[in-house]
């Protein structure tokens, strides 16, 4: 198959239609799309002074109140007193969200692919008429030649469900979120694994009860999990113990009595020896154990040997330490919550690591218990009635050839390799709907990706800025922020099932559209309306909530929905029967699904590879400012940090002869060097062995103005995944990277 | 080690990462007010002292000067302020405890005094000056009958004038540098002995260059003093006034103030005088010139130093 | 009436909520900060230890900007809330010098602007907006004179610390170390 290559068109690479007018795009005149009025008597965003929201800024979805000032203008944004996730307390990046909309860098109108008679590629302003007319043309013809299961859709945001409903109607099950393999799914599948659930979010902690929290390498504080980062502060009032295992002095090390500055990569050994102190020191909850575990024989024997002498030769941390810690959390035990993180795909073993993480929690006897983890509970809302999807005969999970089985959500890296044309497989992926994620950034292994775009017939992304991503597509339409549009109910779980309402503060900026409208419009227009029956996302949202007893106008007054749990049952009652969601039934310390599938029953401690000289562990993380390369460019949120630095130990630093505030390159193990120079900062709060920095900065692409060349990019130099066999994760914390001084010559500029 | 840093929020303009809301505006302004004050003052002195023949250049010559150097003075202050429309606002309060305030309506007082005193001698620079109107002339005979009173205003006013260029800094106890109470009196002394240098550049008679030689001699050799004592009471403080004083003591100052300001500024400007003194033949414009170039420069280097130096917390 | 905050350092994660609460709440201008973190480790790994601090105004009260002021437009308010008065303001420094606190700035219109404790807020019986929004609810206001305020209580309670009171300007915020 000849096809011209896919260059990356930079959006300010507008062809000569795009008029530029102090610097601001004028809007598309050829628009011929009507406006959508909704048929019911439903208020509009103009008859309120402040608009029920649920934040978009992260996967938290806060709920909160959009405020606007006598102008009418959007001014702030404030939590919703009634909201589970937030308490009417946003963090700064939701209170910060205003900045989304007010961002001039926006994507302002619709943008098409064209190439000129010399071969060059450029962006042209299109209608919403002509590019939506294209994206359906463009994918029919996909489905028509290689099947609708060539079709696929990654997506991180709350327009992905009306995106998903189109690319199901289509007949394709190809939906993946960067959230999972990248991020959090090796934890989902180490807990199906021991207690029969998953954890979900937001994570059913019982923070705001725990006397002991144990946090290995999660930040919380650093990463604004709102609600946790609250119920963690309301524990530190009073007087909860926490302890903290991370190679950095991160802010939450700060707050813990014992910090365990551990080696990178070694946790496991920490893991096993602190079941091996529980169970040698006869500290875990015994009635417990025998109710409800299968398996606790087979634990003992296999951690027997696992001592705190044995770890500290690993961990580097000293056995009485372990032991020690092991105690205070057997001494608070069950309101112990040894905390699974979030993004856990570090080293490829994450789901055995998890498992561990679980298991000690089963040990300690806090799953189900207060001041451990409470058993959440989520409104039920009936879904719009649609025919039904047409099951697709193929999956990504075909070109896995059966690896990854225990995956329980796609894998975006796994699409992205289905993508690539493999002689062994009946079909590869030919056409990509991108909503609401920077695959570009996102997805390690940046080569690939960009392989497996290239070798797309068709490619159309939807998002509401000009990330990397958007340069490599054929047809870009621009979705208007979470604060002009409606989206569908927020239902998540909590201790108390809520439901949510979004809705439009003020009208789309620029010529931008929310997903439910484009979503909908691709369907009309592919013969598949029947799937969304709605005139308006307002009548189909009144229908929802008039099915749970709540109607839109209701909603646009309170915002939150608090549904009361049915039976009470946050926690298991003392005795209670339970039957757990795994082949015993119970919580499996010893996994009989993993043995199945050829894995480890129980967890083993690797040796995993360790940097080489003048190389140092590249970790990175998060800060309390951003999301990722989501607020990058958000100018609130650019003022409070505008850049990552590179965190490096005094000594080191000594070693180099690096100043604070020096700029420098990193190159990894494999020879990659990040594009942008990115600032040294000198602190104690670092390991010798590691560098930290932030990760979501070093954006490429010109068009942001804000976060362009902005400190340096970590997915850059994450050049080595490490493979979870289990379930697929992307395991990125074997990178290792050494200093540059002074700008690298590129190798392309020789050849 | 102790590392201290700003998380967020701390990017203001003119106040991080170090302040510089104060330019090349308030130096220049403060210079040009310790001159004038300066010069004032030995013209009052001498005036009153019955020596306006032997010191006619410091009672008549040099003061005929001041509306101009003041004008100046009070241009740059103009340049300083962010508010400028609001000016006016400065004139319709007074604040006891603020030395902005004091300075503003000592300036109001003394500004039209020096006129005045510079209108009465205008003909001792300008020999031909015709007032032509009756009712100008009429004005000047009427002040001439009041010249003992304003001379005494003048000494009073300038010593307010000279005084106050220090303690606009001094009062300010957030910058550590300048917050030392010697900082009065040097301004002072280091204003009269610009006003005196100036003097001596304006004269034409040796009598008179000579006595004001000596005078700013004197004043020279207090200024060193002043300033010896100011570091050695820097050194005997609190940590953040060492630290202070360090930009001065193998910081980023020390070329520049002892070379510039000490040195060529005082120390050879006196050393020219004792010279002199002795009868040899030293070119007289040369001492006073570098009297007011290190005095320049002085004020511009403790406006930029005091505003870098900080509390650390 | 005397209005101070407290601010518990244990709790504190240096997020910056406070901050861009207050820009979005007082129309603070991009670039510009009425409140700021600071953070401050002491040590040598691994034996650390850590600080954040949100910082502001500290509303003194023998507060030198006020007192050097030469057109009064800096003056204390009800509650003891130091105030600029935009009108008077010549924009001179003066009172930006005389902080040591730097906590003043020059708003691009010309006049001093700094933290106003929300008075606006207080006015209608709310929190101001980075006590409210703090997800970490680090942030103690109230009335010092009442012994019975939130505030007042916990500065009874906690050890707590003030910023450069050697510098005699007995500022309002207490840091709860």
């Amino acid at each position: 198959m000849v096809k011209s290559r896919r260059d990356f068109i930079k959006i300010s690479a507008l062809g000569t239609t795009g008029v530029a007018v102090g610097g601001k795009l004028l809007f598309a005149n050829n628009n011929k799309q009507t406006k959508v009025v909704p048929k019911g008597p439903f208020k509009l965003p103009s008859d309120f002074s402040r608009t029920p929201t649920y934040c978009e800024v992260c996967f938290w979805k806060c709920a909160g109140w959009i405020y606007k000032n006598d102008k009418g203008e959007v001014q702030k944004i404030i939590g919703n007193d009634d909201d589970p996730n937030s308490n009417g307390r946003f963090c700064p990046r939701g209170t910060g969200g205003v900045g989304m909309y007010y961002d001039e860098d926006r994507l302002k109108t619709p943008l098409i692919r064209v190439t000129d008679k010399y071969g060059n590629q450029t962006f042209e302003k299109a209608s919403w008429e002509e590019a939506l007319g294209l994206i359906s043309k463009r994918l029919q013809k996909v489905i028509d030649v290689h099947g609708s299961e060539c079709i696929a859709l990654f997506t991180h945001g709350s327009g992905g469900k009306y995106f998903g409903n189109l690319v199901k109607s289509l007949g394709s099950h190809n939906i993946a979120a960067p959230s999972y393999a990248q991020c959090r799914g090796p934890r989902e599948v180490g807990f199906i694994a021991t207690f029969g659930d998953g954890l979900s979010s937001p994570e059913p902690t019982d923070i705001r009860d725990t006397r002991c929290l144990v946090l290995i390498g999660s930040h919380i504080g650093e990463n604004m999990h709102n609600g946790q980062v609250q119920e963690m502060s309301e524990a530190i009032d009073k007087g909860a113990t926490i302890i903290t295992v991370d190679p950095r002095f991160s802010t939450a090390a700060s707050k813990s009595k014992f910090w365990l500055p551990i080696k990178p990569a070694t946790d496991m050994a920490l893991l096993l020896a602190w079941m091996n102190v529980i169970i040698e020191e006869d500290l875990y909850d015994r009635k417990y154990v025998e109710k409800y575990t299968y398996g606790f024989g087979q634990l003992k024997a296999h951690v027997k040997s696992m001592t705190p002498e044995w770890a500290y030769g690993i961990t580097t941390i000293k056995p009485d330490v372990i032991r020690a810690t092991a105690r205070e959390m057997a001494h608070a035990s069950p309101a112990v919550i040894v905390h699974p993180g979030r993004h856990v795909t570090w080293y490829g073993d994450d789901t055995q690591r998890l498992r561990a993480v679980a298991m000690l929690n089963a040990l300690l006897g806090s799953w189900g218990r207060r001041g451990g983890f409470y058993i959440p509970d989520k409104a039920k809302v009936p879904g719009v009635p649609h025919p039904p999807y047409a099951k697709p005969t193929r999956t990504w999970r075909d070109a896995m050839k059966g690896k990854y089985e225990l995956a329980d959500l796609a894998l975006a890296n796994g699409v992205c390799d289905a993508t690539i044309p493999d002689a062994s497989l009946g079909c590869s992926i030919k056409a990509w709907i991108v909503n609401g994620t920077n695959l570009v950034t996102t997805l390690p292994e940046t080569e690939k990706t960009i392989a497996a775009i290239k070798s797309l017939e068709f490619i159309a992304v939807i998002d509401t800025m000009p990330m990397e991503i958007t340069g490599y597509a054929d047809v870009v339409l621009p979705e208007c922020t979470y604060i002009e549009r409606y989206d569908s109910l927020r239902v998540t779980q909590h201790r108390e099932p809520t439901i949510t309402l979004r809705m439009p503060a003020v009208e789309p900026k620029y010529d931008s559209k929310p997903a439910w409208w484009m979503a909908k419009q691709l369907a009309n227009k592919m013969g598949k309306g029947d799937y969304f029956p709605f005139d308006s996302i307002e009548e189909e949202l009144d229908w929802q909530l008039k099915e749970v007893g709540s109607s839109l106008e209701e909603m646009q007054r309170i915002g939150v929905k608090n549904l009361k749990r049915p039976y009470d049952d946050l926690y298991f009652k003392d005795d209670e029967d339970i039957e757990f969601n795994t082949n015993t039934g119970k919580i499996e310390l010893y996994s009989t699904s993993l043995e199945e599938y050829g894995f480890d029953p129980m967890p083993k401690y690797t040796a995993h590879p360790e940097p080489p000289e003048g190389y140092y562990r590249l970790i990175y993380g998060r800060a309390p400012m951003h999301t990722f390369s989501r607020t990058a460019n958000n100018p609130n949120l650019t003022d409070l940090m505008h850049e990552n630095v590179v965190w490096v130990n005094p000594k080191v630093a000594k070693e180099w002869g690096f100043v604070n505030n020096q700029e420098i390159y990193l190159q990894n193990q494999d020879g990659a060097i990040a594009t942008f120079p990115i600032k040294i900062r000198v602190t104690e709060r670092i390991r010798w062995d590691s560098v930290y920095m932030v990760h979501g900065f070093g954006h490429a692409n010109r068009k942001l103005s804000r976060a362009y060349g902005k400190g340096a990019s970590d997915s850059e130099l994450i050049t080595k995944v490490m493979m979870d066999p289990i379930m697929g994760g992307t395991g990125m914390r074997g990178n290792f990277v050494t200093f540059l001084t002074s700008k690298p010559v590129k190798e392309e500029a020789k050849s | 080690m102790r590392e201290e840093l700003f998380v967020s929020g701390r990017s203001n303009p003119l106040i991080d990462p170090h302040l510089e809301i104060w330019e090349w505006q308030i130096p220049a302004y403060l210079f040009l007010g310790g001159l004038a004050a300066g010069i004032l003052f030995f013209a009052g002195l001498f005036y009153l002292r019955g020596k306006e023949e032997k010191f006619s250049t410091a009672v008549r010559v040099a003061p005929v000067f001041v509306p101009v150097l003041l004008a100046i003075g009070l241009l740059f202050l103009f340049l300083d302020l962010k508010h400028k429309l609001y000016f006016w606002r400065l004139y319709t309060s007074f604040s006891i405890e603020s030395p902005t305030s004091w300075g503003a309506w000592t300036l109001l007082l003394i500004m039209p005094l020096s006129m005045i005193w510079a209108a009465l001698n205008i003909e001792s620079v300008f020999p031909r000056w015709d007032w032509k109107f009756q009712w100008a002339k009429d004005i000047i005979e009427f002040f001439k009958k009041y010249k003992t009173e304003m001379a005494w205003g003048l000494v009073v006013l300038s010593i307010i004038l000279g005084i106050y260029t220090g303690i606009l800094l001094s009062a300010f106890n957030a910058r550590p540098l300048w917050n030392t109470s010697i900082l009065g009196p040097l301004f002072l002394t280091s204003g009269l002995s610009t006003g005196a240098a100036f003097i001596v550049l304006f004269s034409r008679s040796k009598a008179e260059r000579h006595s004001m030689g000596q005078i700013d001699l004197m004043l020279i050799t207090i200024e060193i003093a002043l300033i010896i004592h100011m570091f050695m009471g820097f050194q005997a403080s609190t940590q953040v006034q060492i630290e202070a004083a360090k930009m001065f003591l193998g910081g980023q100052f020390t070329a520049t103030f002892w070379v510039f300001v000490f040195s060529l500024g005082l120390v050879i400007p006196a050393l020219l005088e004792i010279l002199e003194a002795k009868g040899k033949k030293v070119p007289y414009y040369i001492a006073p010139a570098l009297v007011l170039f290190g005095g320049l420069l002085f004020r511009f280097i403790m406006v930029h130093a005091g505003q870098l130096s900080r509390w650390l917390y | 009436m005397r209005y101070a905050m407290a601010i518990d350092t244990k709790k504190c994660v240096g997020c910056s909520d406070c901050v861009v609460a207050c820009q979005t709440e007082n129309l603070v201008p991009h670039g510009y900060a009425r409140d700021w973190i600071v953070e401050v480790t002491d040590g040598t790994y691994p034996q650390l230890e850590l600080e954040y601090r949100s910082e502001r105004c500290n509303h003194c009260d023998n507060a030198p900007c006020v007192r050097c002021c030469p057109t009064g437009a800096s003056f204390i308010s009800e509650g003891g809330i130091v105030k600029v008065e935009h009108d008077k303001c010549i924009g001179c420094g003066a009172c930006i010098t005389a902080c040591p606190y730097d906590a003043r700035f020059v708003h691009p219109e010309g006049y001093v602007d700094k933290c106003t404790f929300c008075d606006h807020r207080l006015e209608q019986g709310q929190d101001p907006a980075c006590v409210a929004v703090c997800p970490t609810k680090c942030l103690y206001f109230g009335d010092m004179d009442d012994p019975n305020s939130e505030v007042s209580l916990v500065v009874k309670k906690r050890k707590f610390k003030t910023l450069i009171p050697e510098a005699g300007t007995e500022p309002q915020l207490y840091f709860l170390i």
